[in-house]
């Protein structure tokens, strides 16, 4: 059975048809790579996963029952975890405080409660030693590289062991050894039977990871192929619009 | 903290030498600093080292500085900054501000005093006090929050809204007489415990509580994201408006109880308490390290900064000069405060 269906999925803004007629599904332990040009409806679709927005029409499911999301916690609720092109990460807070914003764990003395420093530090080590990665709890934020910043943004999703993780250009803005880093773990991922969207402009990293591929051109998806049965230049075709539909 | 300063930036034995990854990497993350460094770089802490420095040269040039009486008067009229300091500093760590605690203040102050004047007694008074200080914060907050107006409007509406319904119930009148609690509500403003005035008690406690507060509750680390970045703090499922709202109740209560204990002390209450209030609670928080566009907080911060700006006020007095010059002395230490935190963020951006 599929973890997300999305059935004829259509969203405007007025006169503007950013998505028409969207259809798409995914499997646990498979990734999906969403592609498309700039304006092609990938982050309108994105932000209606994460609930965002609400779709003009069409309906949303998930492991065959259907869902309304009027908020973004209302995704998550589902278990659908996001990981924001600008990371979505609190600059003045450290490493730590960034993976437990919003679901600090918490100790009780009496009737007062107070942040777990202490257990929070201790597991978001984990977590980062899980990703291979050199980020430190303690460490600011605002003091991280681009690779570090996407390992908090990434152990975020970690806390809830989600269902399925959608993943906004998360290979952007970091250097070549990041982005195999970050590939990784979209590989452990999908071995842990998570479900992975990754929306990227990046041709290798969509052909290195993902299973199968789907291509938006100006709100309609015009294919939706197995990673094995198409090549980068066919997709690269389909986006620019050179070839019309497959 | 400090075991792990040296770990990284360091040639590994056994390895070759560092990539360029690694290279990049060691330099941004060698900025782990021990408990003793991470204060020596706050704000409040260089503050504080003036105001000692300031102290010592007052010692050399008045006899009367360091005169109980002298210190008795000037950490109680900080304190009355110093509270409301405290609730400033948490809106604007929101990168909000306040303007209308100081009407509020007059508001808050005329209040308390009808009530008790009609006999009522201390606690309704007090109640009344804090009642109407809710009240103006939900409004502020409110609007704010979810209206999503900017905060300097808002709360300049408010400056003029309160300070002008102070002036109606009070009918521009003075209120000297207390009630049947007069006494109790003159003691409570104006005496001390154990040598300490009690609205210093106040400060002192509610500067513990907010330290406690600022590291330890999860209504002040959400306070903190707000500040740091409001976006990722919604999209972490932080209830962003419902902790704006309460950021500015919070500023409100502050104010109420800065205008509750200084009516006690001044035996008085006209509406016009706490005119021009609202510039030096702010420039206190300023200089006790605030960052205008939010995510900083200290909570001895307050204190602090309105400790400097007495000292300042208080030095100039004895020293001789004009007391006219006082509201210079504290724009310029704001400015200087500000500038100074400019120039400590272009040293960490580079």
């Amino acid at each position: 059975m599929s973890l997300l269906e999305l059935d004829d999925i259509t969203k405007s803004f007025g006169a503007i048809h950013a998505l028409q007629g969207v259809s798409l599904s995914i499997r646990p332990g498979e990734a999906l790579g969403l592609m498309g040009d700039n304006g092609a409806g990938k982050s309108t679709l994105m932000r209606i996963i994460a609930g965002n927005f609400r779709p003009t029409s069409g309906a949303i499911r998930i492991e065959g029952r259907e869902v309304h999301f009027h908020k973004p916690i209302d995704a998550r609720n589902s278990g659908i975890e996001i990981v924001y092109q600008d990371l979505g990460l609190c600059d003045n807070l450290s490493a730590a405080a960034n993976v437990f914003l919003g679901r600090e764990l918490k100790k009780s003395f009496g009737p007062i409660r107070y942040l777990d420093y202490k257990t929070m530090y201790q597991r978001s080590g984990e977590i980062f030693a899980e990703l291979k990665s050199e980020t430190r709890p303690r460490d600011l934020v605002r003091q991280m590289s681009g690779g570090q910043r996407q390992a908090v943004a990434i152990a975020r999703t970690r806390l809830s062991d989600p269902k399925l993780v959608l993943m906004d250009e998360p290979t952007a803005a970091i250097s070549v050894r990041q982005v195999a880093e970050v590939l990784t773990l979209i590989r452990r991922l999908k071995d842990t039977g998570h479900a992975v969207i990754l929306v990227s402009h990046r041709m290798p990293d969509v052909f290195d990871v993902c299973d199968r591929v789907a291509v938006l051109r100006r709100g309609t998806k015009v294919a939706d192929k197995r990673i094995s049965e198409t090549t980068p230049e066919e997709v690269t075709g389909l986006i620019t619009g050179a070839i019309g539909a497959a | 903290m400090s075991d792990m300063t040296n770990q990284d930036g360091r040639v590994r034995p056994g390895q070759g030498p560092l990539g360029h990854a690694e290279i990049d990497e060691s330099i941004t993350s060698r900025t782990e600093t021990s408990g003793w460094q991470a204060i020596v770089r706050t704000q409040p802490f260089w503050v504080l080292m003036a105001i000692l420095v300031i102290g010592l040269v007052m010692t050399f040039v008045s006899d009367v500085f360091l005169t109980e009486r002298n210190l008795f008067n000037t950490t109680r009229n900080f304190a009355f900054f110093g509270i409301m300091a405290l609730g400033m500093s948490a809106v604007i760590c929101t990168a909000g501000i306040d303007l209308s605690v100081g009407s509020l203040m007059g508001l808050a102050g005329v209040v308390t005093g009808l009530v008790m004047q009609a006999g009522y007694g201390i606690v309704p008074g007090f109640l009344a006090c804090m009642g109407v200080c809710v009240l103006v914060g939900l409004i502020n907050g409110v609007l704010i929050a979810y209206l999503r107006m900017a905060p300097f409007v808002v709360t300049l509406g408010m400056l003029a809204m309160a300070r002008s319904v102070s002036m109606v119930i009070s009918n521009n009148k003075m209120i000297y007489d207390f009630g049947p609690d007069t006494e109790l509500y003159l003691w409570l403003g104006g005496e001390s415990v154990l040598g300490i005035p009690n609205p210093v008690w106040v400060l002192i406690i509610l500067t513990a509580v907010f330290g406690w507060v600022w590291r330890y509750s999860t209504w002040g680390r959400w306070v903190i994201a707000i500040g740091g970045n409001a976006k990722a703090a919604r999209l972490a499922g932080i209830p962003v408006e419902r902790i704006l709202v309460s950021v500015y109740v919070l500023s409100a209560v502050t104010a109420g109880l800065a205008a509750f204990l200084l009516v006690g002390w001044f035996g008085s209450v006209t509406n016009a308490l706490g005119t021009g209030y609202e510039l030096n609670v702010i420039a206190a928080t300023v200089i006790g390290g605030a960052n205008l566009m939010g995510g900083v907080v200290y909570a001895l911060g307050a204190p602090i900064g309105a400790a400097l700006m007495e000292l300042i006020r208080n030095s100039l007095l004895l020293a001789g000069i004009d007391a006219l010059w006082q509201q210079f002395f504290v724009g310029l230490f704001l400015i200087i405060a500000v500038l100074l935190e400019q120039i400590r963020n272009r040293g960490k951006s580079d």
